[in-house]
């Protein structure tokens, strides 16, 4: 393997592992205030096709974006009206949001632009453009460090940025804020919280909230910096692997950062590589497929550390009986 | 209680000669949508024109998930649709179980054989006009290297993949043809995102024409390969409008044809069961040119493509067809 083909595959793994990113950290700040969310696929849907929709309608991608996180905050405020005020069961809520997204977007779609629930190509400002990093073509002669930062950490659109950033300041607000160390208790002892005179209903529901937004920002990454425009179902499964990336990464955001780029990788090595040769045992490109899934059942069973979910995951508060 | 049954029956039997009489076609669209740009779109047009030229009417429902194949199929066949026509490989199994239970409707189900009294099966030779744009690729390329991307893991679309590869070592043997598959689920067929990072790492290869059989996938790939200024070939319908100047032709294939005369052949009685063949002989695939494309097809291109197509008709080029033995010469 040369040096072009590890370039490639890293920049590969960026662009792969963004989305993955994205939703995993939204379903981060979910859980961690103890609300499961397997809606994360759904929101996505509905966030890649309102802003692939409104971008193409108005020709400017910020205001799709826009719409996107839109689409993703009202269905990401169904879910907590659901779970948080009506304390329904969690799970059945978010599965209801992806079967409501996926029909969603392709009727609307439909009505909208009659392509059979697509939207038509972006083209120009109507989608994010690549951006080259400051100092990209000086540093490049530089060696390794150089042709690293010019082909894999430049040149990728604004929305990588924003999800790479957002790992830090993830982190911070979880772990350096009173917000953050509220809304981690409430996930973990929502009682004592409560007897404390804080709002469980309204951390909880920013929680939610914050997690709209960053699942909208993970789909619109995906219909308008990715490809350029929707086509239904295109979300293909990464919420679920974003998932499986939260629990890989035991509910932690600089963990979550290295789970999205392991899997983006594989993702990427995968795309690469039909059969990879590994110490003589040819591995086939399914395998590399399934492995996301494969490591996180390992992990999941306790082979690797103990996964332990926020102890009030999934249950809905009920202040009095 | 049984003279009921019998009355009730009886009714039955009236009702559904009554359906027989007016029968419209039915046309289930397959799992990847009926504006897919490609094969269900295609399949979409030649109802559609049936419609238009016969001033008839026929019933139509669409796939939505995997699990609906038989339910759809059946409550096709009950409403009285005949011929009902589904499309693509995955109905095969369905449509064995279901054809017995309704010896009076005609089915006919394009790229899969079926062997059932009532079922016409229509296969189209994908590796004949695949070999085509192979050709055309080879031609184009100026690395020496092509790809194909084909959606979901299925010998069919090794068919593709295959005709393709054998055409490019035709022109130039010394050719490398790099060949992935975008995965082994049915998402495979409308992942964009995976098309276009797929197409990527084939350009990183060397690749500078890359030919797209993979449904919704491949409107990504069509726009990876426009971004990236690399040339492309579209797939079932005529896609060389998508990105003009940069989509090098479409390997047509004439799901439309297949539709409109399994409809035509219904409503005049003249339905047959059987394996019908479409190939470059009478049109079933073949390779698109117009106004979009004209620019990047040369004369010699033209001329050696055109010599090629009259040769694989007269027999003197044998294509071989991954589907008959799971194996490729070419790659």
């Amino acid at each position: 393997m040369d040096l072009a083909t590890v370039i490639q595959l890293l920049d590969s793994t960026l662009r792969l592992a963004t989305p993955l990113l994205l939703a995993c950290l939204a379903g981060l700040f979910s859980e961690r205030a103890g609300i499961f969310d397997i809606g994360l696929e759904g929101k996505m849907l509905a966030a890649a096709f309102f802003s692939a929709a409104v971008a193409a309608m108005t020709g400017n991608v910020w205001i799709g974006l826009l719409a996107g996180t839109a689409a993703s905050l009202a269905l990401a405020a169904l879910h907590g009206l659901a779970s948080i005020t009506f304390r329904g069961n969690q799970l059945i809520s978010g599965v209801a949001i992806n079967f409501l997204a996926s029909g969603l977007t392709v009727l609307i779609g439909q009505t909208w632009f009659q392509l059979g629930g697509r939207t038509p190509s972006l083209e120009g400002a109507a989608r994010f453009q690549e951006i080259t990093l400051p100092l990209a073509g000086v540093l490049e002669p530089v060696p390794v460090i150089g042709p690293l930062y010019a082909n894999v950490l430049s040149g990728h659109t604004i929305l990588v940025y924003v999800g790479l950033l957002a790992v830090p300041a993830t982190w911070y607000v979880l772990f350096r804020t009173r917000f953050g160390l509220r809304l981690r208790a409430v996930g973990e002892n929502p009682g004592a919280v409560d007897t404390a005179g804080v709002s469980v209903v309204g951390l909880r529901f920013s929680a939610v909230l914050i997690c709209g937004l960053l699942c909208g920002l993970a789909g619109a990454y995906l219909a308008t910096g990715l490809s350029a425009g929707f086509v239904k179902e295109m979300s293909a499964g990464r919420g679920f692997i974003a998932l499986a990336a939260l629990i890989f990464a035991k509910w932690r955001p600089w963990y979550a950062l290295a789970a999205c780029l392991l899997f983006g990788l594989l993702e990427a090595l995968g795309n690469r590589f039909q059969s990879l040769e590994v110490l003589g045992v040819t591995l086939p490109t399914q395998f590399m497929q399934a492995l996301p899934y494969i490591l996180t059942v390992v992990i999941l069973a306790g082979f690797v550390g103990k996964a332990i979910p926020p102890r009030a995951g999934g249950a809905a508060y009920v202040k009095e009986r | 209680m049984t003279i009921m049954k019998s009355l009730f029956g009886a009714t039955a039997i009236v009702a559904l000669g009554a359906a027989a009489a007016t029968a419209e076609p039915g046309l289930i669209i397959d799992l990847g949508g009926k504006f897919d740009k490609s094969f269900n779109e295609s399949a979409y047009n030649g109802a559609q024109r049936w419609l238009e030229e016969s001033g008839a009417s026929y019933r139509e429902t669409e796939l939505q998930s995997e699990a609906q194949r038989e339910q759809s199929m059946r409550r096709m066949a009950e409403s009285g649709a005949n011929p009902v026509v589904v499309l693509g490989f995955a109905n095969a199994s369905t449509l064995e179980k279901v054809a017995p239970d309704y010896p009076d409707t005609n089915f006919t189900i394009v790229d899969m054989v079926v062997d059932q009294p009532n079922v016409q099966s229509v296969v189209f030779k994908e590796h004949e006009g695949s070999f085509l744009v192979g050709v055309l690729a080879a031609m184009a390329s100026d690395s020496g290297t092509v790809s194909f991307i084909g959606g979901m893991d299925v010998p069919l679309i090794s068919k593709f993949a295959c005709g393709y590869a054998q055409g490019v070592k035709a022109v130039n043997p010394d050719a490398n043809v790099i060949v992935n598959m975008t995965g082994t689920t049915p998402t495979a067929w409308n992942d964009p995102v995976k098309g276009a990072e797929l197409t990527r790492a084939q350009i990183s290869q060397g690749s500078d024409v890359v030919y797209a059989a993979a449904g919704g996938t491949g409107i990504g790939v069509l726009q990876a390969a426009a971004d990236e200024g690399i040339l492309s070939i579209g797939v079932d319908s005529n896609q060389n409008y998508l990105h003009p100047g940069y989509v090098l032709t479409s390997m047509v294939k004439r799901v439309d044809n297949a539709v409109y005369e399994a409809f035509e052949a219904g409503a005049a009685g003249e339905f047959q069961p059987g394996i019908k063949v479409m190939g470059l002989d009478n049109n079933g695939v073949g390779w698109a040119l117009d106004e979009n494309n004209e620019p990047l097809i040369t004369e010699s291109m033209k001329a050696t493509v055109e010599e090629t197509k009259t040769r694989i008709i007269a027999g003197e080029i044998t294509v071989h067809d991954y589907t008959t033995d799971g194996s490729c010469p070419a790659y």
